[in-house]
């Protein structure tokens, strides 16, 4: 995952979580690996939905632990 | 100080004693930097803390997420914490019981912005925790792990030193035996001083010159002070440095009118005679006060007049911080009981900068132009409120 996309999905991951550009890859666990709790992830979504310019629901957020699937939620939306 | 009363008759607590100080201002980082401050009369323009540098504090995620009036309060609080040397012995003795007249006021007006701007969507969801007034005194208890009382109080410009004297009675008390208290503000907002403005309580010249016949009002700070109090038992026991101790506290309330002081200073006299009576001491004790002294025309006339009314013609030499730190709001008890505490440590009380004309309607030996030397170690401080709140502290050397 090398795209535009991921790098600008990572950008967001980065400066939201303030983690290290290294630690978003698609294996990596919120809660485990990025140390991000569910504020944390409402406010990732948020930088997100800005950045693509996409609406992503709450409900759609259940489920969703990875990095990966996040991408590919976002993803799915463009 | 006296927990209460059976019978008409006081009972006596633990004696409270102040094993650790913290200070932020527009002096600089650290209690020193304050008192070096007071007595030389530099400080920033603005008011604002110079160089204040969050992530010493809190990681980088945990720096957006605080609003800047908690993040002064953490860092007064870590400064009293460090130079204490206490160690959380008794989690569940141990408060942490801050002050603050606003809280997370300029996150509000931020996100207020965004809501306009860009949607309810946008909003972040760490409004509620970083505006909540009670934000400060939450961070230190997590920070150290005090499981006792940790409460907030909003009295505005009392704030700070309603939430030293409460704290200071639960360690009386023996419900706590460790407290980390204090106060801090940060509302650098342009709504914030478009109100006040608005109101005339700030100065037009930008200049904060207490009891002189000039002023026209206080000049916004943002700061935080903070003190490590235990009972006297705790500090001998682990063999603590003791600055000094807490003699007496007190709460009263003007019942008058929202903003303006009562003009006879009733209210606030009242409650400075409650403390000292706290202190088991009588007026003649009091070898120095540390006045309210905002700059503003109310307050300086009000409070002189309520410190007449008590100590007659010859009442203790009064200096106000105002003029160098400006008015931090629910910081500025906090910053002062600081200032007292160290006022005490050497004997020295520090000079009202700002004072050139003293206003001849303030009958007041008002410390002008040099630091003097203070003569009797028991200050009493002085803090009012918006909303008729007066709260007074009484420090003294630990004998």
């Amino acid at each position: 995952m090398t795209d535009a996309n991921f790098d600008k999905f990572k950008t967001c991951a980065v400066e939201v979580l303030q983690v290290d550009e290294s630690a978003v890859v698609p294996e990596a666990r919120f809660a485990d690996d990025l140390d991000a709790d569910s504020l944390d992830l409402v406010e990732l979504v948020m930088a997100l939905e800005e950045s693509f310019d996409i609406t992503v629901d709450e409900n759609e957020l259940e489920g969703v632990e990875t990095i990966g699937q996040a991408y590919e939620l976002v993803t799915s939306k463009l | 100080m006296f927990i209460g009363e059976i019978d008409g008759r006081p009972i006596g607590g633990h004696r409270v004693v102040i094993t650790g100080v913290g200070a932020v201002s527009a002096c600089g980082s650290g209690a020193t930097a304050l008192f070096e401050g007071l007595l030389s009369g530099s400080f920033t323009d603005d008011r604002s803390v110079p160089d204040f540098d969050p992530e010493r504090y809190f990681g980088a995620k945990e720096v957006r997420r605080v609003d800047r009036f908690a993040q002064l309060t953490v860092a007064a609080a870590v400064e009293a914490f460090e130079d204490s040397g206490i160690e959380v012995d008794d989690p569940d003795r141990s408060g942490s019981i801050f002050g603050t007249g606003i809280g997370g006021m300029t996150t509000l007006t931020a996100q207020t912005a965004v809501l306009a701007e860009k949607g309810p969507k946008r909003v972040t969801p760490f409004l509620a925790p970083m505006m909540m007034p009670n934000a400060g005194g939450a961070q230190v208890a997590m920070r150290y792990g005090l499981r006792g009382p940790a409460e907030t109080i909003t009295t505005a410009c009392a704030a700070g030193t309603h939430a030293i004297g409460y704290a200071a009675h639960l360690v009386a008390s023996g419900r706590v035996s460790v407290a980390l208290t204090g106060g801090g503000e940060s509302i650098f907002d342009p709504v914030a001083f478009a109100g006040f403005g608005n109101m005339t309580a700030l100065s037009s010249t930008g200049k904060s010159m207490p009891f002189d016949v000039a002023r026209d009002g206080f000049v916004m700070a943002e700061g935080a002070g903070a003190l490590v109090i235990e009972s006297l038992d705790h500090a001998v026991a682990r063999g603590a440095r003791i600055y000094a101790e807490i003699l007496g506290a007190a709460s009263t309330a003007d019942a008058f009118h929202i903003t303006a002081p009562r003009e006879d200073g009733s209210g606030a006299r009242r409650c400075m005679e409650l403390a000292i009576a706290d202190a088991d001491l009588t007026i003649a004790d009091v070898g120095h006060i540390n006045a309210h002294g905002t700059s503003t025309p109310l307050n300086d006339l009000a409070e002189s007049k309520a410190i007449v009314s008590l100590f007659g013609d010859d009442a203790p030499p009064v200096t106000s911080a105002k003029g160098v730190t400006g008015h931090s709001l629910g910081g500025a008890g906090a910053l002062e009981a600081v200032a007292s505490v160290l006022t005490i440590d050497r004997g020295i009380i520090p000079p009202t900068i700002g004072l050139e004309h003293l206003d001849p309607a303030i009958k007041l030996d008002v410390v002008q132009g040099e630091p003097r030397k203070l003569e009797q170690a028991v200050v009493l401080s002085n803090s009012f409120g918006f909303g008729g709140h007066n709260g007074c502290l009484v420090i003294g050397r630990h004998l």
